[in-house]
């Protein structure tokens, strides 16, 4: 038997994962992208696609049960498309998921967020920072400050580095 | 047989319309063909019309939401190119002589006609006033 100072081939691919996926200076939490097709086209129709990592369940639960009233927007969808967003969003969440346990520090368990810009964790990457003033909302372009794309351009792959 | 001649003579009352917009196709006319058939169901309905459907589109409409008063809150006057949505994102143009896909989905234009017209109007729209928006969208 022959020793090989080589990793064993199923680890470098990880290895490389890790590497590249690692932005150096970033510490803003890594969640899984949205995978499902339907998922994703439902629910970037009108904004950024969110990942499911950035809420817990119950708020996701919440949301996707009165699509009717969706932050002032009518989202309505026929029942099939609605449960089927609803379950991949409540079984992706930030209290489901691996990766997401930063988003959910200091929340209260009872608190329902409806958006993620109420969690305690985001008012204080954010807020504390001064890094949502009306004056860089409307110099990077977001229409809101839930609008995280504008700053973080990789957003929607899960990706939110805290010096972009 | 009831069914054939209400399909064709919604198509028959569009044609002269839709004769120069090259890029409409069969699935585009069935959609079409759904709320005239729906309309019929009215007594004295004629047919869609254009000038409804482009009025009813720039018009400002009273009891939907105060950001969303018009169809070109979002969607903007100019059809040939993109709108916005509240939240930012840009909506691709209305014209299917631009993007041709427009209006080829049955589910899909029903859909946006629940949502938008209960946001922009506050309530449903009628067969007869999508049946309006969309032969003059068609025409474009």
């Amino acid at each position: 038997m022959t020793r090989t100072p080589y990793l064993p081939l199923g680890v470098a691919p990880v290895l490389a994962a890790l590497l590249f996926a690692a932005p150096l200076a970033a510490d803003g939490p890594r969640l899984a992208p949205v995978k499902d097709p339907v998922v994703a086209k439902e629910c970037s129709a009108c904004h950024m696609l969110y990942p499911a990592g950035l809420l817990p369940a119950r708020s996701w639960s919440a949301m996707t049960a009165d699509l009717a009233n969706h932050f002032g927007d009518n989202a309505e969808l026929d029942a099939a498309t609605a449960e089927r967003i609803a379950d991949y969003l409540a079984a992706n969440a930030a209290d489901k998921a691996r990766g997401s346990g930063e988003v959910l520090r200091g929340l209260a368990p009872t608190v329902v967020p409806a958006r993620i810009t109420e969690l305690p964790w985001w008012t204080r990457k954010h807020e504390k920072r001064d890094r949502v003033t009306p004056a860089t909302l409307a110099r990077k372009g977001a229409k809101f400050k839930g609008d995280c794309k504008a700053c973080h351009e990789d957003a929607e792959r899960g990706l939110f580095d805290d010096d972009d | 047989m009831t069914r054939n001649l209400l399909g064709s003579a919604a198509t028959l009352l569009v044609l002269p319309t839709l004769a120069v917009a090259a890029a409409i196709g069969p699935a585009q006319i069935a959609v079409l063909d759904r709320y005239v058939a729906a309309a019929k169901t009215q007594p004295g309905y004629a047919g869609p019309s254009t000038e409804r459907g482009r009025a009813f589109f720039f018009a400002s409409h009273a009891g939907g939401k105060p950001d969303t008063p018009a169809c070109t809150s979002c969607h903007t006057v100019n059809l040939t190119g993109p709108g916005q949505t509240r939240a930012g994102k840009p909506i691709d143009p209305m014209a299917p002589s631009v993007v041709p896909t427009r209006y080829t989905d049955a589910a899909t234009v029903e859909k946006w006609f629940k949502r938008n017209c209960s946001d922009v109007l506050g309530r449903e729209c009628t067969a007869a006033e999508k049946a309006d928006a969309l032969v003059f969208l068609l025409g474009l």
